[in-house]
């Protein structure tokens, strides 16, 4: 279908408009009086609508209506912000979400959200009654409300010569297939006019929500009585009245309800005052910003860094084969063209760095959510989310976060009563905060709340096996604190279902660093922790050391590596069946490269070059033959076809077109 | 009258004297031998990686992995880049040269007689005027290393 090209922008403009609803909807759950949060809702709703109508996802424009629905009884004050209201909202939007994504996946779309949207129907129908009660002569004249567009529709056919009738239906009372009489009438009046609107809603007739009479807003070119009597002759039909629909007082009704409301409200007055204006003013900034991005496809960047990574090894042999020529103007224009090709890749790289905004995002919504099931109150604090990582550490680095962040909810944060106790706030703070340091991010997670107990973890780690009565002596707080990440630990008293899953912190680590970053865990019992995660700022260019064993060239990531040595044969002492050095008063082991490697080596030597590496608190030597230089480097993968390599963690392509292997320096030391 | 034949399109590589043939489809390209990377612990059939336009393709030596005694390399060597399942993967031939239609009715399925491990990997071998071609069955020339 012709459909498709836009498939992909539907589901990207989706995306962002639900991301918009989740973020505003918390907004409004803090300031439940802020008209102008609603209308935001309201503007990205009718835009979700809009565009599934167009593509033809019926339930999900049949849901974005119903929850627009409830948003425009608030936004009109007919509803007060209730937290069971923004209960049913949030299901709402996650039901789009839901859709969204398996339209993303290829799917239809289709969803069973009936009951969702009985709920919204519910809500919205709460509204009449507390209407009724409220005003009776207002709920007369705004029975049925029509927005701007039923408006202009009315208009419209008004100008075309049909007619406006509001046409009032009764059922007899010992009616008993209320639905079927509905679809009826509807049958009936399908045939001579066009229904503009019914009240209560379609969904809510279907679903027999109404007592024994309904309105539905037709314009047809008939008279009045034609319309009645047909359909009158629906059985059980008790009595039909059409009212002819008075389109211009329109604007004088709406004038009239502020005045009301204003009437029996005074403070609520100025709100509804307010509230008019903003939609009008705010719309215009954001058009403007609207042009300033344009959307690219992550496969298109990818091929261009491709392409790039290939431009930077041609540079580099066009670089050695002018320096060989020695012409002046040929090396004139290889560098020129080496310091275009260098801006250039700064700025390829910059177009993949993406803001960690878009992991944070989605925090506020699951940080409420567990907040909610486990009777805990929870403020989370976001600072930094405009600082910008390369994507592919992006993709990875959302769950780790969703663990430490349900770590600190459950296990760290304490219930309000025992909050209370302590003589802290009821309620507990996280605080996310990003930031940008060196070649560097920081992502650091702190809460205020029970902090690590040192003993229960000594005693844990004791009884599980993983540390010695001889280790814990010797064992920095710090390092106390990190063997909650080591495998097979967990604290939680009781396995509870938000974090105690049995897969822990390990994971956690784990993850970290497979992307090149470090945790570290900072704890002031009664005060809190704060874990702390360092990460690189790309995955697909490093800086690495270049060494060679014989032919063969090997790179090691310059951020394992501390320093590098010079070690004579006689400096290397025996310990434990291994070669270790003493490097700067601490004995650390030696890692024969060519060993582990299995390269064959002609001669011995006397002097062996030493790369110190370090992996935590624990550090290496390796040895190699000889050093070649610092360079920076485009990590490739080594394919699934051969799979997981000891101690590879992936290949690069050097200036000469070689391909070099990459050392993963953290296999290598135990 | 003609009757449809349904050709098979293959490349046709030497091998110590032997004829193989792997269907078009899933050649990518023939390349010279250029640098090959070698990686450490991996069996003895994978020769290394080599850089095959900015990706790193993993390369097999054929007479290893059919268990032929190995021949140095000479200018008729070639790398086969073959793609199977979205995998590249390189195969070091003695040469390669021809491109043939195989009329499918020339196919017979390969005879049965046991006697090099190399019988593992055919899938079947066509008669051709007077040449013997061996078809590979890819997949297992591929089959997961570890």
């Amino acid at each position: 279908m012709e459909m498709n090209q836009y498939l992909e922008v539907f589901i990207e403009e989706s995306k962002d408009h639900l991301q918009n609803c989740n973020t505003q909807l918390l907004e409004l759950e803090k300031n439940p009086e802020d008209l102008k949060i609603v209308n935001e809702i309201f503007r990205s709703a009718h835009t979700l609508k809009g565009m599934s109508a167009t593509m033809g996802y019926e339930d999900l424009a049949n849901l974005t209506h119903n929850l627009e629905n409830v948003l425009d009884g608030i936004r009109n004050e007919k509803l007060t912000v209730s937290t069971d209201m923004m209960d049913v909202l949030f299901a709402a939007v996650d039901d789009l979400e839901e859709m969204i994504t398996s339209i993303a996946g290829g799917g239809d779309g289709k969803k069973n959200v009936e009951s969702t949207i009985s709920r919204l129907a519910a809500i919205e129908k709460g509204e009449v009654l507390t209407e009724e009660n409220s005003s009776n002569a207002l709920q007369v004249k705004t029975e049925v409300s029509y927005d701007q567009f039923e408006q202009t529709v009315l208009h419209q056919s008004l100008e075309q010569g049909y007619h406006a009738y509001e046409l009032t239906v009764a059922l007899r009372d010992d009616c008993l297939l209320k639905a079927a009489r509905v679809y009826m009438v509807f049958e009936v009046l399908e045939k001579v006019a066009e229904v503009v609107k019914s009240s209560p809603t379609v969904d809510q007739l279907e679903e027999e929500n109404f007592d024994q009479h309904f309105t539905v807003t037709i314009v047809t070119k008939e008279d009045a009585s034609f319309v009645e009597k047909s359909v009158m002759k629906v059985s059980e039909v008790e009595q039909a009245v059409a009212k002819k629909l008075d389109i211009a007082g329109f604007q004088a009704e709406a004038e009239a309800a502020v005045t009301i409301l204003e009437a029996d409200v005074p403070t609520a007055g100025a709100e509804v005052e307010q509230s008019n204006h903003p939609t009008v003013e705010k719309e215009i900034p954001k058009n403007q910003v609207a042009n300033k991005t344009i959307r690219v496809n992550i496969d298109r960047l990818d091929v261009l860094m491709n392409l790039f990574e290939e431009l930077v090894i041609d540079r580099g042999r066009l670089e050695q084969i002018s320096k060989e020529l020695n012409h002046g103007e040929l090396n004139e224009t290889v560098e020129r063209m080496s310091r275009i090709s260098g801006d250039l890749q700064s700025i390829i790289l910059t177009m993949r760095m993406v803001p960690v905004e878009t992991v944070f995002n989605r925090f506020p919504r699951m940080i409420r959510q567990l907040a909610r099931d486990l009777n805990k109150q929870i403020n989370l604090e976001i600072s930094g989310q405009d600082t910008e990582l390369d994507r592919t550490v992006i993709d990875e680095i959302g769950d780790p976060l969703v663990h430490l962040l349900r770590n600190a909810i459950d296990h760290g944060i304490e219930s309000p009563a025992e909050r209370a106790a302590k003589g802290k706030p009821e309620t507990g703070t996280i605080d996310l905060r990003a930031y940008h340091s060196g070649n560097h991010v920081f992502i650091e997670i702190q809460d205020d709340g029970a902090g690590i107990s040192k003993e229960k973890v000594l005693d844990k780690a004791l009884s599980k096996g993983i540390v010695t009565e001889e280790q814990v002596q010797t064992m920095t707080d710090s390092q106390i604190y990190e063997l909650i990440m080591a495998s097979g630990f967990s604290t939680a008293e009781t396995i509870s279902d938000i974090s105690g899953r049995g897969v822990g912190l390990d994971v956690v680590k784990t993850t970290i660093e497979s992307l090149g970053g470090t945790i570290t865990i900072h704890s002031t019992p009664g005060e809190g922790s704060i874990f702390s995660v360092q990460l690189p700022l790309t995955l697909s260019i490093i800086s690495v050391m270049l060494t060679e064993i014989e032919n063969e060239k090997f790179a090691i990531p310059l951020s394992s590596i501390i320093e590098t040595a010079i070690v004579k044969n006689e400096e290397i002492l025996h310990a434990h069946n291994q070669r270790v050095i003493d490097f700067r008063g601490k004995v650390v082991p030696l890692v024969f490269l060519n060993e582990v490697f299995d390269v064959n080596k002609e001669a011995e030597e006397d002097i062996h070059s030493v790369i110190i590496v370090r992996k935590g608190e624990k550090l290496a030597g390796l040895v190699v033959d000889s050093f070649i230089g610092q360079q920076e480097v485009v990590l490739k993968t080594l394919g699934d076809y051969l799979g997981d390599i000891f101690a590879i963690s992936g290949a690069t392509i050097l200036g000469d077109g070689q391909v070099a292997l990459i050392v993963d320096c953290n296999a290598l030391i135990q | 009258m003609t009757v449809l034949v349904n050709d098979l399109k293959v490349i046709v590589f030497q091998l110590l004297n032997k004829e193989y043939a792997v269907p078009v489809q899933n050649v990518q390209s023939i390349e010279k031998v250029m640098h090959i990377t070698r990686v450490p612990g991996v069996p003895s059939h994978v020769k290394g990686v080599v850089n095959l336009r900015g990706v790193v393709t993993p390369i097999i030596d054929l007479r290893t992995r059919f268990g032929i005694e190995a021949g140095s390399f000479d200018e008729h060597t070639r790398i086969i880049i073959v793609t199977l399942d979205g995998r590249e993967v390189g195969l070091i031939v003695d040469s390669a040269n021809d491109v043939l239609d195989i009329p499918e009715t020339s196919i017979e399925p390969q005879p049965n007689v046991v006697g090099s491990i190399e019988a593992d990997f055919i899938s079947g071998v066509a008669k051709i005027e007077r040449r013997l071609l061996i078809l590979l069955q890819l997949d297992k020339v591929l089959e997961n290393v570890s």
